[in-house]
């Protein structure tokens, strides 16, 4: 397949490079909001729109940089316009949807710590993405997030009812899981060549 | 007024030495797990990170806590992400200019530091409430508890990875490299591992406690 194609992108940003279990971006809200599936879902619904809409700005704010020279500029402005995108949603979700507002708490603010979103806009700039090449990438980031805290939930889900030995705590059988994740993701790399970052 | 209190508490050596282990923030307070897990695939890798997470570290909370009485406090997170995204800068460029070889290798992860969530967590829980050189020396401490971090896994990953630390060889040639450690599964796999191990040394910690408890128990009952 080559390489510069949507498809490809979209795939790549999706399954090969999965941006949480491969390139291990996003991972606090992938250990934090993965007790429950529908919080899970929720998640993911709201951070691919904050992926989404700062790959666009980011694109638009990159060429406004690099026209004035001012590349050393673009992470301050990134996070500064992922803060703002962050907001929107805040406000969004408040106005529209205040059940799914109260469920996602503490982790919608923290959207702006997620490195999966920063990550997003800093690898598109640093592969020279143009226009729709960024928002096919920035829509398989956000399907490849959504994916990886789903099956993390449902599997967390599954195991509450299992009998476990008590040193698993938490954050130790997470790291497992998703390490058994992760392994099984690496079957997509026959799907393409993985890119390094 | 308990905040009157908690400003002349004098600096002891625990506020150093929290951050070293009991409050280890990716052992106990699972901070700042991305960077900990993407680039502890080599030794060298996880020594240049912590290096430079470290200064980032310092160089903020010494700024958030100078600057604490100025910035309002409506503002402060955006406050500090910018203060923490100028070092991040600095140090992007200061590797740079040094070690083209070490930026390659861990590429945008050195961006990637504004987003730590131990850097803005300490700025916002530590240094916007006490003095100076408390920040600053708790900093030090929280730093260099990452750094034991991302060398406890990335020695474990590289040795098992490649049969090498730093480049040299350590297990003989005959020895077959596990290389799923260096992939991203390791990364996973290898932390686990450490936290389990964590788990069942504080899990037998406080059954010897209970069974000495129970113990003396028993004995004032027998007497």
């Amino acid at each position: 397949m080559n390489p510069e194609s949507l498809s490809f992108i979209f795939l790549n940003a999706f399954l090969i490079n999965n941006f949480v279990l491969a390139l291990f971006l996003g991972l606090c809200p992938f250990v934090g909001v993965s007790a429950k599936r529908e919080t899970a879902f929720n998640m993911s619904l709201a951070t691919m729109f904050v992926m989404f809409v700062s790959s666009v700005c980011a694109y638009g704010i990159n060429l406004i940089l690099v026209k004035f020279e001012l590349e050393f500029l673009r992470l301050i402005s990134y996070i500064a316009l992922i803060a703002s995108a962050v907001q929107l949603v805040e406000m969004i979700l408040k106005k529209f949807s205040p059940k799914i507002f109260r469920l996602l708490g503490i982790f919608l603010p923290l959207i702006t710590t997620n490195c999966a979103i920063l990550g997003v806009a800093l690898f598109q700039t640093n592969r020279g993405y143009d226009f729709l090449q960024s928002v096919a990438f920035s829509i398989g980031a956000g399907f490849g997030f959504g994916l990886a805290i789903i099956l993390m939930a449902g599997l967390r889900e599954k195991l509450e009812l299992a009998n476990l030995p008590n040193i698993t705590q938490a954050a130790a059988l997470s790291m497992m899981l998703a390490g058994i994740l992760s392994l099984t993701f690496m079957g997509f790399a026959g799907l393409g060549t993985t890119t390094t970052i | 007024m308990s905040q009157t209190i908690e400003t002349e508490k004098p600096l002891t050596l625990e506020v150093f030495t929290a951050g070293l282990w009991q409050e280890n923030p990716v052992f106990v307070m699972m901070l700042g797990l991305c960077p900990t897990l993407a680039v502890t695939n080599t030794l060298e890798n996880s020594l240049g990170m912590s290096a430079a997470t470290l200064f980032v570290l310092v160089g903020s909370n010494a700024l958030v806590s100078a600057l604490r009485l100025v910035i309002p406090k409506q503002i402060r997170i955006t406050a500090y992400i910018i203060i923490i995204a100028t070092f991040v800068t600095i140090v992007d460029y200061l590797i740079q200019a040094f070690s083209l070889d070490l930026h390659n290798k861990l590429g945008a992860f050195i961006q990637l530091i504004v987003v730590n969530c131990l850097i803005l967590g300490r700025a916002e829980a530590y240094a916007s409430r006490n003095g100076f050189t408390k920040a600053v020396v708790s900093a030090l401490g929280m730093g260099l508890g990452f750094t034991l971090a991302l060398v406890a896994l990335g020695s474990v990953r590289e040795l098992l990875g490649a049969g090498q630390l730093l480049g040299y060889q350590i297990f003989s040639l005959n020895f077959e490299p596990w290389v799923v450690m260096i992939l991203p599964p390791g990364g996973f796999i290898v932390l686990g591992s450490w936290l389990l191990l964590f788990n069942y040394f504080r899990q037998r910690k406080t059954e010897n406690l209970l069974a000495v408890d129970s113990a003396s128990h028993c004995t004032v009952k027998n007497n």
